[in-house]
């Protein structure tokens, strides 16, 4: 199969159909079970997803995933039982297979101790922009091989967690460098971690500075304005939006609270619960990524990260693939390939936004 | 008969303490760590005056070129017939940058200029109105969200633990719950005891204190370094009493409540009990220790470089008697005189090599 016809567009998940008038149907023919049909497979099969939590040490990110996912993925360490922050900024991948209603999932989370923990953190990203884009390639030649996988395993970072700490001002000259560099390459979803010492008034002034930090910056976390598809799409991304980043906390020990047992954490002043939405925006941050926008958060990967990704590395190696998918790659160059800028997704971003005053 | 035996020197305290209301206290108190840790509000609700009114945070393109900056604050507070003119320093831009290597050069640097100043002062003619500008105590906030002390912290506190007084003290305390409260202070004991780091040491109470005082005592100076948590609202929480606290959607912290943080015990022995006594250990041992170095660099010129033409005279080192003062006149004058001349050399020289240049370019142009 032709490479180039496997996906309908690049940047762009729209299917480019032709504007044709429905067709009245005489009676009925059965063609809604389609749906029960990709419900199967898709059953059958599995889904992936693999997501990535970035932030300092100490900002609840392991506890998050746990509280995400309902499952002890990270061992949680209080300090002084033996972990010392590393010197150096490593990458960890632990993979799970966690099942729901026959649903099965094959999650792998990616942690990044050592971030932003160092005296001097200049380029401190560069190890995760590495990954990110070693997973990209990993894909790519999977994908250019004459006789391919019937299922090509997919290790692309499909979302990135990024954890503001509660400093309650603004965003920092790190997250400000990190961000601009990470949302060109892949789907960042920034959240206010540790949340609990802010309260309500001071979480939405942080988090209206931090929207406009971003905006100033030209920062585009996801859901990408420039990336909605139609009306519906637009309306409600908008309403996330409005609430990104989430004031975030995370727990999993459980409390009794009025008779029920929820997950929370306990003070001596009273119980922070992790699903209670007047306490923090938890609940916000699972449906967006678990409930609502997995499916999305992947096809995003796959149809504008991945194929901006492919682009640069076919124009490097300066040959365009021919013929029937033989395809003669450069060797990959070391670190990341300079994407082009500013990147599709963000030009958009340029043309809607008013230009602020100059960063 | 009770007036035979009686001098009456008991009497004192009282003459110390009349006399000190009138002149007055003055303290100076550092306050560091990074930005966002709670460090404006504590001091605010310490002294419970707005210090911070006029502040402007800046933005974050701002923060993006910001280096360290140390700023000032005076402000004269009065309670009890008691006139307190407290100075607080501050530094903006701790800790914010990408790149933070060597940004605590300016703040030792800060205080070892108030030591100079001291040291100037203490060696001049006219002594009567000496304005102690030193840094008392320092201030330093912990990040409740590490696990430790970060290679940040460890590095300013190595800076400057022999120059100031250092109390570690954890911000924004009310993130925590309380066995991480533990965990972390444990963990920064053990830390600042790795490192060799001396903080301030709070003075054992006199043994013939009664046992609850000493109880309390022991308490206190476990509970180092402070969980502290500032705020300057009072909360008025229906049908309880109003209290100043931070009011959350599952509960208020109340800010003097001992058991939800430390700020009482902070207050108690920063303001109420301590103060003089932090005074005291900054002019007896860490000014003169300063003190000490720096006239033992001066006495050996050997030691540093013999060829540039140095502060002290060209007399070598066995002749520097002690105690110095008498000779320290004379010798800072001997030692502005050195500058002058040389500062007046240089200018001759710059002098001389612009008229060479404006010569050359005379005859170029006149060759052509």
């Amino acid at each position: 199969m032709d490479p180039l016809r496997r996906s309908p567009s690049p940047c762009s998940s729209r299917p480019s159909s032709p504007k044709t008038p429905p067709c009245e149907m005489l009676g009925y023919v059965g063609i809604e079970a389609v749906l029960d049909q990709l419900k199967i497979k898709a059953m059958k099969m599995g889904f992936e997803f693999n997501i990535m939590v970035v932030g300092q040490s100490g900002l609840g990110k392991s506890t998050m995933v746990n509280t995400l996912f309902k499952s002890k993925v990270w061992k949680r360490t209080l300090p002084g039982l033996g972990m010392s922050t590393p010197q150096t900024l490593q990458l960890k991948s632990v993979t799970h297979v966690i099942e729901e209603k026959g649903v099965k999932l094959k999650l792998t989370v990616t942690d990044t101790p050592g971030f932003g923990d160092q005296i001097n953190n200049d380029k401190c990203w560069d190890p995760i922009l590495g990954y990110i884009n070693e997973q990209y390639e990993r894909y790519l030649q999977e994908e250019i091989l004459i006789t391919r996988q019937r299922h090509i395993p997919d290790t692309r970072v499909h979302c990135c967690v990024y954890f503001v700490p509660p400093t309650g001002h603004c965003l920092r000259p790190l997250d400000i460098e990190f961000l601009q560099r990470l949302c060109r390459t892949v789907n960042v979803v920034p959240v206010i971690a540790r949340a609990d010492s802010l309260t309500l008034e001071e979480r939405e002034a942080f988090r209206r500075r931090i929207q406009q930090n971003l905006r100033t910056h030209c920062i585009e976390v996801y859901p990408q304005k420039s990336l909605d598809e139609d009306i519906n799409d637009r309306i409600l991304n908008s309403k996330i939006r409005d609430r990104i980043p989430f004031a975030v906390v995370g727990a999993d020990q459980e409390h009794l609270v009025n008779g029920k047992c929820v997950l929370g954490r306990k003070t001596k002043w009273g119980i922070v619960e992790v699903e209670n939405m007047a306490h923090c925006e938890f609940a916000l941050l699972r449906d967006l990524l678990i409930r609502s926008h997995l499916q999305d958060l992947k096809d995003i990967t796959h149809n504008v990260h991945y194929e901006n990704y492919r682009v640069c590395r076919l124009n490097e190696s300066h040959v365009l693939p021919r013929g029937p998918g033989w395809v003669n790659l450069a060797p990959t160059p070391p670190g990341p390939p300079a994407t082009p800028r500013p990147s599709k997704a963000c030009r958009r971003a340029h043309d809607n936004s008013e230009n602020d005053e100059d960063y | 008969m009770q007036d035979k035996e009686y001098v009456g020197f008991a009497a004192l305290p009282n003459q110390l303490h009349r006399k000190s209301v009138k002149k007055g206290f003055d303290f100076t108190l550092m306050v560091a760590g990074e930005s966002g840790l709670g460090k404006s509000t504590l001091i605010n609700s310490l002294f419970l005056t707005n210090l911070y009114e006029d502040r402007q945070l800046p933005e974050a393109s701002a923060r993006l070129a910001q280096t360290l900056t140390i700023e000032r604050r005076g402000v004269e507070i009065e309670e009890g017939g008691i006139k307190v003119k407290l100075t607080l320093v501050d530094t903006p831009g701790f800790g914010d940058s990408v790149d933070c290597s060597d940004c605590w050069l300016p703040v030792v640097r800060f205080i070892e200029e108030q030591f100079e100043q001291y040291l100037r002062d203490e060696s001049g003619l006219n002594r009567k109105n000496i304005q102690d500008s030193r840094v008392h105590c320092c201030l330093y906030f912990i990040s409740p969200f590490g696990r430790g002390l970060r290679p940040l912290d460890v590095a300013f506190l190595r800076a400057v633990h022999e120059k100031v007084n250092i109390i570690p003290v954890i911000g924004k305390a009310d993130a925590l719950m309380p066995k991480e409260t533990q965990a972390l202070k444990q963990r920064i004991r053990d830390q600042l005891k790795e490192e060799e780091i001396n903080i301030y040491q709070f003075p054992d109470c006199d043994s013939d204190e009664d046992e609850d005082f000493k109880r309390q005592d022991a308490e206190m100076k476990e509970s180092i370094p402070f969980a502290v948590v500032g705020s300057c609202e009072v909360v008025r929480d229906g049908g309880t009493r109003p209290v100043r606290g931070r009011r959350y959607s599952w509960g208020t912290v109340e800010v003097e409540n001992p058991h939800h943080c430390d700020f009482l015990n902070l207050r108690r022995m920063l303001v109420q009990t301590h103060l003089q006594d932090l005074k005291e250990v900054t002019h007896d041992i860490l000014y003169e220790g300063y003190r000490a170095s720096c006239l033992q660099s001066l006495a050996r010129p050997g030691a540093r470089d013999r060829a540039s033409r140095s502060k002290l005279s060209r007399q070598s080192a066995t002749e520097i008697p002690l105690p110095m003062l008498p000779l320290a006149e004379t010798e800072k004058l001997i030692r502005e005189k050195d500058e002058e001349l040389r500062r007046m050399q240089e200018m001759l020289e710059k002098m001389q090599a612009q008229m060479q240049q404006s010569q050359t370019q005379g005859e170029q142009s006149d060759a052509l």
